[in-house]
């Protein structure tokens, strides 16, 4: 077993952290100001080939593999947590589903533009009634014709409005089983941006990841081709859980760089920070707390590169993909608040970016699967 | 049209400088980089290239570990490294080193070679003007902009408080500023390739038409007496005890004292 990356993941690794102090770190603080999408941004990610690092070069990416893809995200997310949750939504939850599920043509037609960066991607599987229990779904489509016809609305959308295009998963049966008891049967369709009847509702305003566009998808009589049907019909819910394994790891690579930049900033801070005639750093109780965040963060690293190795050797990798987010997401929380604390009143401005992490921090243990989920996922492979 | 882009790995003044005992520098200790000006060459060179469709090959000469840049090149585009490597080559001076990389050059169908002005380790920016002249073509230095017309390139060449443009038939050597360009990021899978590719390794043997009186150590003229660090300025003087006024009173006495005011 050898935990050294290889000169390929190395020199990747270096290529992501200049990319992210050059470009992301200028923009970082002003992102979560305003608001604003960071679009020049996600346009220089576009021209170097990170908007579809894992996948394969006849399909337009780069032809790297997971563990490459959760680097970027990482490193990204060291500077700014916005940049990196973009990445990780257009990569893992639009990108890999076409991939996994697609057939030629809708690879053809939209993995190849979404892998090159031309367009962005998203996916839509929450409603207002239905986080974590995605029976509660109302959007439904029914076929007519040679076309679906989405009803419905969803929520809480990273990249909404700015990605051209989404994974929507929507009812299409209701099954009646023995015993009387209704399922929904879902499906996963792929629906562009600006298809008539498809609008989007509010702008959410969120106390992290700030510059991340979050927004509701309205859906009204809107008519999807029947050859944007992604997978069977009927296996929506399996394909939505897939690719949220997936995603857990690219939240989980967010979570790790979020922790990796606050804990830099913490060591950093506390060596100039003078108090009583020396740097904080000299105390011990600091150095104790540096530690204490330093092993924390190791441990999620290892977890996030464990679940990155098994998306590109296993076939299911749930449980891998739960473990990191999980612990990576708690320890992105935890040190984000600990480097706040060691930073004293400055840590509580603006001015300092720790601040802002620990707002972006927060939101790793709640999307994607909350920690919770994440409990319920691992704990059951234990008890299956 | 075949581009070569020589290229130099360089000490990363960032990570601070390493002396050895003998006051030479511990390139092994230190962090390395392409040399900024020959990156800006190299992103010139695959500017035309995008255009045009012309081959950048890769040229440095260094110790193994230089194949660090060659590599780099080949992740943001160029599509073949050279490293030119050998014990007989160590302590080259600009002499030795240009006599070197024409040697290297003559094996290669060429019709530009675009160089970097000079190195941030050595500053002589000697190397690039030699190496034309060793192989017979023109040379136009300091370049801030290159345009290739036809069998010709049109190049701004930067001047005290002007610039000249020039233009000249290839094949021909370039020199290029740092500030001539923004060079590129590698990309992802530029990186893969680029670690899957061999590199063309050169010694001595390969080199033509060269003599081993100019090489090396004993085939430099410039032999250098001392090097060192550059001298340090010292901390300062901190006061924390005066007021506003007195601070100011006390900081205009110093300046009237030591005769900068």
């Amino acid at each position: 077993m050898d935990f050294a990356l290889d000169k390929k993941h190395e020199m990747a690794r270096k290529l992501f952290e200049d990319f992210a102090v050059n470009e992301a770190r200028p923009l970082a603080q002003e992102t979560d100001e305003t608001e604003v999408f960071p679009r020049a941004t996600v346009e220089k990610m576009q021209k170097y080939g990170f908007m579809g690092i894992a996948v394969p070069k006849e399909y337009g990416g780069q032809g790297c593999d997971p563990l490459t893809y959760v680097m970027c995200v990482e490193e990204l997310s060291k500077e700014c947590g916005t940049t990196g949750v973009i990445v990780s939504a257009h990569s893992s939850l639009c990108c890999d589903p076409i991939m996994t599920y697609g057939t030629e043509e809708q690879k053809q037609k939209y993995l190849v533009p979404l892998a090159k960066g031309e367009k962005l991607g998203a996916f839509a599987l929450t409603e207002p009634g239905a986080g974590t229990d995605a029976q509660g779904a109302q959007t439904k489509a029914v076929l007519d014709g040679d076309e679906y016809v989405l009803n419905g609305s969803k929520c809480f959308i990273t990249n909404g409005k700015e990605a051209d295009v989404y994974i929507v998963i929507a009812v299409t049966e209701i099954q009646t089983d023995a015993r009387g008891r209704k399922k929904k049967r879902f499906s996963a369709f792929i629906v562009e941006k600006d298809t008539p009847g498809f609008t989007f509702g509010t702008k959410e305003k969120k106390m992290g990841i700030r510059g991340s566009s979050t927004y509701e998808l309205i859906f009204q009589d809107c008519r999807i081709p029947k050859e944007n049907l992604l997978g069977a019909p009927g296996k929506g819910f399996g394909i939505a859980m897939h690719t949220l394994d997936g995603g857990r790891i690219g939240i989980a690579a967010q979570a790790l760089g979020i922790a990796e930049g606050a804990l830099q900033r913490a060591i950093d801070f506390t060596n100039e920070r003078k108090q009583f005639g020396r740097s904080i750093s000299a105390f011990q109780n600091t150095q104790f707390q540096l530690a204490n965040m330093a092993t924390k963060v190791e441990a999620a690293k290892l977890l996030v590169y464990k679940a990155a190795m098994a998306k590109a050797t296993q076939k299911t990798y749930s449980v891998e993909a739960a473990m990191a987010k999980l612990c990576a997401a708690e320890v992105a929380m935890e040190v984000t608040t600990k480097a706040v604390q060691l930073h004293g009143g400055y840590g509580y401005t603006r001015e300092y970016d720790v601040e802002r992490m620990m707002r972006d921090a927060k939101i790793t243990e709640i999307y994607e699967g909350t920690s919770e989920v994440q409990r319920m996922v691992i704990s059951a492979n234990l008890l299956k | 049209m075949n581009i070569v882009v020589c290229i130099k790995q360089v000490p990363d003044t960032k990570g601070g400088v390493v002396f050895n005992p003998d006051g030479t520098l511990n390139r092994a200790a230190m962090l390395a980089i392409m040399n900024p000006d020959d990156k800006a060459g190299l992103e010139a060179a695959l500017r035309i290239k995008d255009e045009t469709g012309a081959k950048v090959t890769v040229l440095t000469m260094g110790l193994p570990k230089a194949e660090e840049v060659l590599r780099e090149a080949m992740a943001m585009g160029a599509d073949e490294g050279i490293l030119v490597t050998d014990r007989v080559l160590g302590g080259a001076d600009t002499w030795a080193t240009s006599t070197t990389i024409a040697g290297a050059l003559r094996n290669l169908d060429y019709d530009l070679i675009i160089t970097g002005r000079q190195a941030i380790d050595g500053d002589t920016a000697q190397v690039g003007p030699q190496i034309a002249e060793h192989l017979g073509i023109a040379t136009i230095s300091y370049a801030q902009n290159i345009k290739v017309e036809g069998d010709s390139v049109v190049v701004e060449r930067q001047f005290d408080d002007r610039y000249h443009v020039l233009k000249a038939k290839m094949p021909c050597l370039i020199t290029a500023l740092s500030d001539l360009n923004e060079p590129r990021y590698m990309t992802p899978g530029g990186i893969f390739d680029a670690l899957d590719k061999e590199i063309t390794v050169w010694g001595r043997a390969d080199l033509k038409d060269i003599d081993d009186s100019n090489l090396g150590l004993n085939g430099s003229p410039t032999k250098i007496a001392r090097a060192s660090d550059k001298v340090r300025k010292s901390d300062g003087e901190l006061k924390s005890d005066l007021g506003a006024d007195e601070a100011v009173s006390y900081i205009m006495d110093k300046l009237v004292a030591t005769q900068i005011i």
